[in-house]
């Protein structure tokens, strides 16, 4: 809403987009080889190759301001300056929340890169528009997997719906005021897909109450979940043990 | 070097994960451009955000027009607008079909407003085997984020088809 020429609002809010999309992405692979399915395994791959390709995109664009490439962001920076939500760091614990998880978050990712696709600045909207076919597939990929839990057999509509349950508390930060965002992104805005997929599925939207923030912060601001150091010490390891290799 | 011929030589460059066809049938080179000191600049552009192959494309482009004379070959990349499966040509599209892969049917056009929201699967491309309708979509994706795979009712035989985009 503010800020449309100031490049150091562009550089943290395209990190920040930039690190939804890698960390999900790599979450998304550590699925490989333990899915149920042949057919789901190349689904998740391809989604999180499309992830990561987002990532390398917006890390670029934050890189080319702050004068930094995107493997010096991606491999070097420390957990406290990643600026992704916590719902992209979240541990799939099963099929239902892989499915549940992609869903909340390809909703509202979708959601922001359609109003993104006019973003003033024309790098980030065209890796915006670019990004809205892509997520619109994931999402919908993920609507029909969650209508068929959701609506399946007893055993999948209640690991469904404690998937659901389970992961709720992390989307109020999704739509917490960002300064730097070119648009405002209201709940309000994703809630009828959302609520449509939700019917279809016979889901019962929860109740339950938000994560809170730590003293005000939250993943924009740096503060992630346990889990953010054992991810980093993963997808950081090679390059730190050989800085500047190149095959 | 005439810029037709250098065009034509960078479109020539197949596709490395669809060798059956070039990245002119795909539209996937946006323009080239020589300058009167012999170096080249080529655009291309990603079907995908994440597709690996960009890179590869990237070289093999270049390294055709340096084998053909042209001077420094440049290649960028230009996102904007945004591929669509609706350029691939004519050409490109037989091609797919002759090696198996159903072509995509015309991407899916919005006027304003949100993505809408699909909650059943897009009808089914031809079996490009042998022509029937009515397959079975087996999988969203295949081996590539740019095509879904199909099970023939008729013939039986499993195929891919390029997502419309």
């Amino acid at each position: 809403m503010t800020t449309a020429d100031d490049g150091a609002a562009l550089a943290r809010y395209c990190l920040a987009l930039g690190d939804d999309a890698l960390i999900y992405s790599h979450r998304l692979t550590e699925w490989m080889t333990r899915l149920p399915e042949l057919e789901e395994e190349t689904a998740v791959a391809n989604i999180a190759l499309d992830l990561l390709g987002q990532a390398r995109m917006l890390l670029t664009r934050a890189g080319a301001i702050l004068g930094r490439s995107e493997d010096d962001l991606a491999f070097f920076r420390a957990g406290h300056e990643f600026r992704n939500v916590r719902l992209a760091e979240h541990g799939d614990r099963d099929f239902a929340e892989l499915v549940v998880r992609l869903l909340l978050f390809s909703v509202w990712r979708l959601a922001l890169l359609e109003k993104l696709a006019g973003a003033p600045d024309p790098g980030l909207a065209a890796i915006a528009a670019k990004g809205v076919n892509e997520v619109a597939y994931h999402r919908d990929y993920a609507a029909r997997w969650v209508m068929r839990l959701g609506d399946g057999t007893a055993l999948s509509h209640v690991k469904a719906q404690a998937a659901l349950s389970a992961l709720w508390p992390l989307t109020g930060e999704l739509f917490r005021p960002d300064p730097d965002a070119p648009f405002a992104l209201d709940r309000a805005e994703t809630d009828p897909v959302l609520d449509a997929v939700l019917s279809a599925a016979t889901l019962a939207r929860p109740q339950t109450a938000q994560l809170g923030e730590v003293s005000g912060r939250a993943g924009r601001d740096g503060v992630h979940t346990e889990a953010m150091g054992s991810i980093l010490a993963e997808l950081q390891s090679v390059a730190r043990a050989h800085p500047g290799a190149t095959w | 070097m005439s810029e037709s011929g250098a065009y034509e030589i960078a479109a020539g460059t197949p596709d490395p994960e669809l060798p059956m066809v070039t990245i002119g049938d795909l539209g996937i080179l946006r323009s080239v451009e020589p300058s009167p000191d012999g170096s080249v600049t080529v655009t291309i552009t990603p079907t995908y955000s994440g597709c690996p192959a960009l890179r590869e494309i990237a070289s093999d482009a270049a390294g055709r027009l340096r084998r053909a004379g042209f001077g420094p070959v440049a290649v960028t990349t230009a996102l904007a607008p945004p591929w669509t499966t609706d350029w691939i040509t004519p050409e490109g599209r037989r091609k797919l079909a002759g090696a198996g892969i159903a072509p995509p049917s015309p991407a899916p056009r919005r006027d304003t407003g949100p993505v809408p929201l699909t909650l059943t699967a897009p009808p089914p491309p031809g079996c490009p085997r042998c022509g029937a309708s009515g397959a079975v979509r087996t999988a969203e994706f295949s081996a590539t984020a740019c095509r879904s795979l199909y099970r023939c009712r008729a013939c039986g035989e499993p195929f891919e088809g390029m997502k419309a985009l």
